[in-house]
């Protein structure tokens, strides 16, 4: 078991084209950290010094983490992360 | 109930318990049927109170040209409050938004001017603004960061929702502009200590996010996140399978969008049902799903349906 991580359109350049990739770790920040080893520059495009970046989000499970912790919040085998970036709403 | 002209039945809608989707006696569901509004959507609040403010301010007299960046029901409201008051209304709207919203536009007698599929509203808005610079004389009423669209449900949304359902512990809505959650979201916070404000989140295929650059994304001005309390992506395939559960339990024929916001609200009846609290759950029932019976989202297999929105503005 892992954490799946999905990963957008723009940013399957680290991964090698791959839409999801898999890691571990005890929190997102872990995570990141872990996918950054073998996706070089990843982490970067969606964490500054501030955070996740302004036009990041980040969901565990289909909940945005910005609600849940942050890059502290828990991750655990059997979750997934998805990576998208922030659009506009829709019928509005 | 009697009123003296279409417009001065904006609101008041109901607001129905759902008995079978409800997961206990003690977490009970409940739909605000927005789509009873004059055009049927619950943007007929927010664009009325949008003219309303511009025409205070001076900025709009009969003849005058409105512009708004819209994939469907704003520009619907606007355009019917525009045609009744003498306004021109041009619509910038993603090329893939249903073939139905545009026909009521053009029916009210509204412009559309298309923009890219590929990027969805984040690219109308981009338009509408190079439109608006381009002509200084016509007034983009901006629903991502009119203070008026929040302001609409701040102040009859919110109080209909309380004065309806005294004992509210959560309020779940569609994520757009965010008007609907911040102005109801601030008026509960207000009137009830340790209320939930939830927000749902379309997530939308590979085609409309496919060329968003992580460095130039959008958030609509009006976000405040501190008024929230959590924040769901719905992907449409959860949205599609609320959407025709709503019908097939409750008898409610709704739009996509509605099921998405069904999907958290049924996420945050289970978790208080887990933790063995009391809930009441309001979430918004944004419009009905006839403008979306050409996208298939209502015929075939869930599968098939979800094929056919792939790349569609849905909500």
């Amino acid at each position: 078991m892992a954490i799946e991580v999905r990963i957008p359109t723009i940013l399957r350049t680290y991964t090698g084209g791959a839409k999801s990739v898999e890691g571990s770790g005890q929190t997102l920040a872990e995570l990141l950290g872990d996918l950054d080893s073998r996706h070089q520059g990843l982490r970067d495009r969606l964490v500054d010094d501030a955070g996740l970046r302004r036009f990041v989000n980040v969901y565990l499970n289909d909940e945005d983490v910005r609600f849940l912790g942050g890059l502290e919040t828990p991750v655990t085998d059997g979750d997934t992360v998805t990576v998208l970036p922030a659009v506009a709403g829709g019928s509005r | 109930m009697r009123y003296d002209s279409l417009l001065d039945s904006l609101g008041g809608t109901p607001l129905v318990g759902l008995p079978r989707l409800s997961p206990a006696p003690d977490v009970r569901l409940w739909a605000k049927l927005e789509d009873q509004n004059p055009t049927g959507s619950v943007k007929d609040r927010a664009a009325f109170f949008m003219i309303e403010q511009a025409e205070k301010d001076g900025l709009l007299a009969r003849g005058a040209t409105i512009l708004e960046p819209t994939s469907g029901n704003t520009g619907i409201s606007l355009a019917m409050i525009a045609h009744l008051r003498g306004y021109r209304m041009i619509c910038v709207m993603p090329e893939n938004t249903s073939v139905e919203r545009r026909q009521i536009l053009q029916m009210y007698g509204a412009e559309i001017i298309s923009s890219p599929a590929a990027g969805g509203s984040n690219e109308a808005v981009r338009m509408a603004r190079r439109l608006a610079a381009e002509h200084p004389d016509w007034v983009m009423l901006y629903q991502y960061g009119n203070e008026a669209n929040a302001r609409a449900h701040y102040a009859t949304t919110g109080p209909e929702l309380l004065a309806d359902l005294p004992g509210i512990t959560h309020f779940v809505a569609g994520l757009g502009t965010t008007g609907t959650l911040m102005g109801v979201g601030r008026y509960l916070r207000e009137q009830v200590p340790g209320v939930a404000i939830v927000a749902a989140e379309p997530r939308y295929g590979e085609l409309v996010y496919g060329l968003r650059n992580v460095d130039e994304g959008f958030v609509p001005e009006l976000y405040d996140p501190s008024v929230l309390t959590t924040r769901f992506s719905v992907s449409a395939n959860d949205a599609l399978r609320r959407t025709r559960e709503l019908l097939d339990a409750e008898g409610i024929f709704a739009g996509i969008s509605t099921g998405a916001a069904l999907h958290a609200a049924l996420a945050m009846a289970a978790k208080a049902r887990k933790a063995g609290q009391r809930a009441d759950i309001a979430f918004i029932v944004a419009d009905a799903g006839w403008k979306y019976l050409s996208t298939g989202a209502y015929s075939g297999t869930l599968e098939e349906a979800e094929e056919r929105l792939e790349g569609q503005l849905w909500a």
